[in-house]
């Protein structure tokens, strides 16, 4: 990659730098579509608070207006702003830049979730086309104990699906990152959820969709995507399950059972 | 509860939403908490304004509040049950989007409008910067539509019209942990870290209120996190000691003049502008105020604004209309 620099004088987040801000040196991946990526490198005044999405903002905001990249909920919540910071993945959004500690950081887009399309967007089609077919609901109960029950006046607890679909897992997936038909611990984790939880999914069909080669059978055990999510879903434990739930599937198969029996 | 107006939008759209939309909320409902004389003085003048707005509303004791959401601070003195709801805010807009790809609208992300064609006091179209590709173009149009939020100002200026808008900042934290599973609100007037929201694992915290002349560079001031803290732990104690996942500001785009002396004073509804009428310029359109309750209300109202400009007469299709899931945003 080459490198450009260029400066800014203001502190990200702030409208004027202040007392307790110093200066880093962000190595930015930009690439429109169809280019080759090079590294272009932007100085931004930091404070104690700044993320690294604050300072790729400030960069957009007042020294570049062509850098693009993803964001919305500012607090790991919409899973938009996944990158690679300093060669790791990690939402931007929570990623502290004094806490990564030195003058220099590196930001890239996430890999294997889909092309480039510019600077720090990649085309998330991919990922979504393995992980749209599992039809995993956005909201299931809560984790209620065995024989709890939902507070009176509350048809029933329930909470949005721990998995923020940002794609930091397919990214550090060594699978994925040789095999494009392989669907990847995001739509595995999607499927277990629907196995484990149906209510308007099909959890055979679920189950029939991540039990082929290129599904629960290709991954390596390398844990590498639960130990990188940012939301604690744990997508390797997720095909762990699977893989034993398919077993079981089969052997029933074998033996004359019913296979839709978990 | 100045916000009666407001209140009966809410109310109404969280019925539609539900409807349009299953499967994108978590229905837990909501609390008003008082901790004091003064908020259960305030929390009777609610029941009345629940009871104009068509809002169900049922009176909680201390103990039957505590049933319900056992990390509520014990000292309060009453709760007032209402049927809030919470959503994802990145997931609900993916569906809208994708069910308005599904009937021809094309959506063009990492595109920013530059200017605004105008010739004669008539808006004709907009110039935009495509910056996956750094292609400039020129989109022709009958209307324009600025649904900008608190950036509303900005292409308003271009088309050389005013729109009173104020943004107001607010600073707003999420902590690790989920404290509570309903939307726990202080039952007084609108003010600093009064209402706490699950979400997931996390519970967020908000939210302060100042006003700005531009929405962008707002900063998180630390007065304000600690305001937080401080606040959101007399309704449930365990927000003290926390820890905190992110702190943020993002501002509202309220409606109101701009000799307002702070955000609360304003308004939490939504105006549709006719430029035409209010300055002469046709073809420009605002909608601004509101807030994520009620996005499909104002693009009802502004789609109703567009159509009786270009004499179609249709009813609205989005009241009833099931949404895509969200996924179909990114797959065809």
């Amino acid at each position: 990659m080459t490198e450009q620099a260029t400066t800014d004088q203001r502190s990200a987040g702030q409208a004027q730098p202040g007392a307790g801000t110093r200066t880093v040196t962000f190595h930015v991946s930009r690439s429109k579509r169809g280019e080759d990526p090079h590294r272009q490198s932007f100085e931004v005044p930091v404070e104690a608070r700044t993320t690294v999405l604050d300072a790729m903002i400030s960069i957009r905001r007042h020294q570049d207006p062509t850098l693009t990249l993803r964001h919305s909920c500012f607090h790991a919540s919409c899973g938009t702003c996944a990158m690679r910071i300093n060669g790791r993945e990690g939402l931007a959004c929570v990623t502290n830049v004094e806490e990564l500690g030195g003058d220099t950081v590196t930001v890239d887009p996430i890999a294997n979730a889909g092309a480039v399309i510019s600077d720090l967007v990649s085309d998330m089609s991919a990922m979504f086309g393995h992980y749209a077919p599992m039809e995993r609901p956005l909201v299931r109960p809560s984790e209620l104990g065995p024989g709890s029950r939902p507070a009176e006046g509350v048809a029933e607890l329930e909470r949005f699906e721990d998995c923020i679909e940002c794609g930091i897992c397919v990214s550090v997936c060594p699978i994925s990152a040789t095999d494009a038909r392989y669907l990847g611990p995001a739509a595995l984790a999607a499927a277990w959820r629907v196995v484990v939880d149906p209510r308007t999914a099909d959890a055979e069909r679920a189950m029939a969709l991540a039990d082929v080669d290129h599904g629960i059978w290709r991954c390596h055990t390398a844990f590498e995507c639960t130990e990188a999510c940012p939301s604690n879903v744990d997508p390797a434990g997720a095909i762990m399950n699977l893989r034993r739930a398919a077993t079981r599937r089969r052997l029933r198969g074998l033996l004359g059972g019913s296979r839709s029996e978990r | 509860m100045n916000d009666a107006a407001a209140g009966t939008e809410c109310i109404e759209e969280n019925q539609i939403l539900r409807r349009t939309a299953p499967g994108s909320f978590e229905e837990n409902d909501g609390l008003f908490v008082a901790l004091t004389d003064e908020d259960r003085e305030y929390g009777r003048r609610l029941v009345e304004a629940c009871t104009e707005s068509r809002i169900p509303a049922r009176e909680l004791s201390p103990q039957e509040a505590l049933r319900l959401e056992p990390g509520l601070n014990p000292e309060l003195l009453w709760a007032l049950q209402v049927p809030d709801a919470t959503f994802d805010a990145m997931r609900l807009p993916l569906r809208w989007f994708a069910t308005a790809k599904r009937n021809g609208a094309a959506i063009r992300p990492f595109t920013e409008v530059m200017d605004v064609i105008s010739a004669d006091h008539c808006v004709t179209g907009v110039v935009v910067r495509d910056h996956t590709t750094g292609h400039e173009s020129r989109i022709g149009a009958d209307i324009v539509v600025n649904a900008t939020g608190p950036w509303s100002e900005s292409i308003a200026t271009m088309a050389g019209v005013d729109v009173p808008i104020q943004p107001s900042p607010g600073v707003l934290l999420a902590l690790r942990g989920r404290l509570c599973n309903m939307v726990v609100n202080r039952c007084h007037p609108s003010g600093d870290g009064d209402i706490l929201v699950p979400q997931r694992a996390l519970t967020i915290v908000g939210t302060s209120s100042w006003l700005v002349d531009h929405p962008d560079d707002l900063g998180v001031p630390e007065d304000h996190v600690a305001a937080m803290y401080r606040e959101g732990a007399k309704l449930v104690p365990a927000v003290n000691g926390a820890e905190q996942r992110a702190a943020w500001s993002a501002a509202r785009p309220l409606i109101g003049s701009r000799g307002a002396s702070s955000g609360r004073e304003l308004s939490r509804t939504f105006q549709c502008f006719d430029h035409a009428t209010s300055e002469g310029v046709e073809g420009f359109v605002t909608i601004s105020g509101g807030k994520a309750t009620t996005a499909r209300a104002m693009a009802e109202k502004t789609a109703d604004v567009v159509c009786g400009k270009l004499g179609v007469d249709r009813p609205c299709r989005t009241r009833d209309t099931v949404l895509l899931p969200h996924t179909a945003y990114y797959v065809n």
